[in-house]
């Protein structure tokens, strides 16, 4: 198995950081955004911004974790279901802006699925998307991040390992791995 | 793995430890679900189930049809009285007629014990047993067992009494298996005729005396008399049963414990549960209701998920 080094540590900080100033020009002191992170793997990287986002900015930011497993369109194409994960939205969606915040875009199929979950909970005022990872040229959908992290030309026997320490992994690294 | 052992729900006994963990984790995003203000997912959008109910049924009927309403599961509804079986139709020619019109699964309560296992034998569809006679009741039991966990945290060591007519109660039979699978220490309590020869058998404690089995337990699961099943009279009134196996606040409060206390419904409301018990702080009957939809779309989703 064959592994090269996307982003190390350092690296991945710095990009979370460069994320981060993103999302404060177009949201200013978030008094009506939210942060939703995707299950399973979103909602670590949906603390960790959310986290170096109250810091920077002193202020309660409200965020949410999303698993949009009964949403989506693969049940019976799949030999078993789908593993759901909690859903948590301690906040009124109704008139917010919501970023989603999920770890590699692929296929798009997992954001179609959240959006539908989404609205279940409230029609949002507006809905941006960040991922850390975005694999071009593999969309199955019309789907595009806001914010992208690194964008990462990949072939379908590839695919990405996201490490982290809040995660067990020693470092916080993230890998593109060629299955074999 | 997420997936069930078995291709059908037809009881408790032959489900394992695993499948009963996997159906709580699941209900518990459904019961989540359910709380939300659209109340509802499209995971089963294209599939359709057949609720056969050979037997009355309201509340399990009921709580079915939400659950696979909430997953978008196109329903129809069969029941005996209005149908061809009063003219002589065969359970398997019935149902296989269901299943022509392209069915997916099917919801089968029926007064014979063992007939969801006669079908899951020839047909393809997933069975669920909604309650075969007095044999078994998973879903009630899997909703017992779930909301147990939700009021006490768990069921390793716990003590649960079930009281009443053991006797002809699936809902006992389902309890216990699925009571002593998850680590819980079970109790029986009823009048003698009520209780089945050879229960002692299935490893559960029997016990004549309700004030005795109020005494041991943690949980008291009290079941209904079910007179439409006896054919001959197994204790002399229902004013004495009501004297003798009755449950009022006054008992419950005397204990000087926190006791839970269940009915699976409907209740006899005077007869094995006094007014004042039922809508006492101890019960968790509402609970049980609520809980037993989840359960449902839990089952459901996972029986139809599992194609491979």
């Amino acid at each position: 198995m064959q592994k090269k080094l996307l982003l190390d540590s350092d690296l991945l900080d710095i990009t979370l950081d460069r994320l981060c100033q993103q999302l404060i020009e177009n949201h200013d002191l978030f008094q009506d955004t939210a942060i939703l992170g995707l299950q399973p793997r979103g909602i670590y990287l949906a603390e960790w911004i959310h986290q170096k986002l109250c810091k920077q900015l002193k202020t309660q930011i409200p965020l949410g974790y999303l698993d949009a497993t009964f949403h989506r369109d693969d049940f019976r194409r799949r030999d078993t279901p789908a593993k759901a994960y909690e859903t948590k939205v301690p906040f009124i969606i109704e008139g917010k802006k919501v970023i989603l915040v999920d770890d590699v875009l692929y296929t798009g199929r997992t954001v179609r699925a959240s959006l539908d979950a989404m609205i279940a909970f409230g029609r949002p005022r507006k809905v941006e998307l960040l991922v850390l990872v975005d694999r071009k040229q593999t969309r199955d959908l019309p789907i595009e991040a806001d914010y992208v992290g690194k964008y990462v030309d990949t072939i379908d026997s590839q695919r990405i390992l996201v490490e982290l320490e809040v995660q067990g992994a020693k470092q916080n690294r993230i890998w593109l791995i060629n299955k074999d | 793995m997420s997936k069930l052992s078995q291709k059908h729900l037809l009881g408790i006994k032959n489900i394992t430890k695993a499948d009963i963990e996997l159906i709580f984790e699941t209900a518990q995003n459904f019961k989540d679900v359910i709380n939300r203000p659209i109340k509802k997912v499209p995971s089963l959008r294209d599939i359709t189930i057949a609720n056969v109910f050979f037997e009355n049924s309201t509340r399990t009927r009921l709580s079915f049809e939400l659950a696979e309403k909430r997953l978008s599961a196109d329903v129809i509804n069969f029941s005996s009285s209005s149908s061809s079986v009063k003219k002589g139709e065969t359970l398997l020619d019935t149902v296989n007629n269901i299943l022509a019109m392209k069915v997916d699964m099917v919801v089968m309560r029926h007064s014979s014990v063992g007939a969801p296992h006669f079908l899951a034998k020839h047909i393809d569809a997933n069975i669920i047993n909604a309650g075969d006679g007095t044999h078994e009741h998973p879903t009630q039991a899997l909703l017992d067992t779930y909301s147990i966990k939700e009021k006490l945290g768990s069921l390793q060591g716990k003590k649960v009494a079930i009281i009443g007519d053991i006797l002809h109660s699936r809902v006992a039979l389902s309890n216990i298996f699925a009571l002593q699978k998850l680590g819980a220490k079970v109790m029986v309590c009823g009048p003698p005729t009520l209780l089945p020869k050879y229960i002692s058998s299935l490893d559960v404690k029997v016990e004549l005396d309700v004030q005795k089995a109020l005494h041991w337990c943690d949980v008291a699961n009290v079941l209904r008399i079910q007179l439409e099943r006896q054919q001959i009279k197994y204790f002399p009134s229902l004013r004495e049963y009501s004297i003798y196996y009755g449950i009022n606040k006054k008992m419950l409060d005397q204990l000087k414990k926190e006791i839970v206390l269940m009915h699976p419904g409907p209740i006899n409301r005077g007869v094995e549960l006094s007014s004042d018990a039922a809508d006492s702080h101890h019960s968790i009957i509402l609970d049980q209701v609520e809980n037993g939809v989840a359960i449902r779309m839990a089952v459901l989703y996972l029986l139809a998920g599992a194609t491979g």
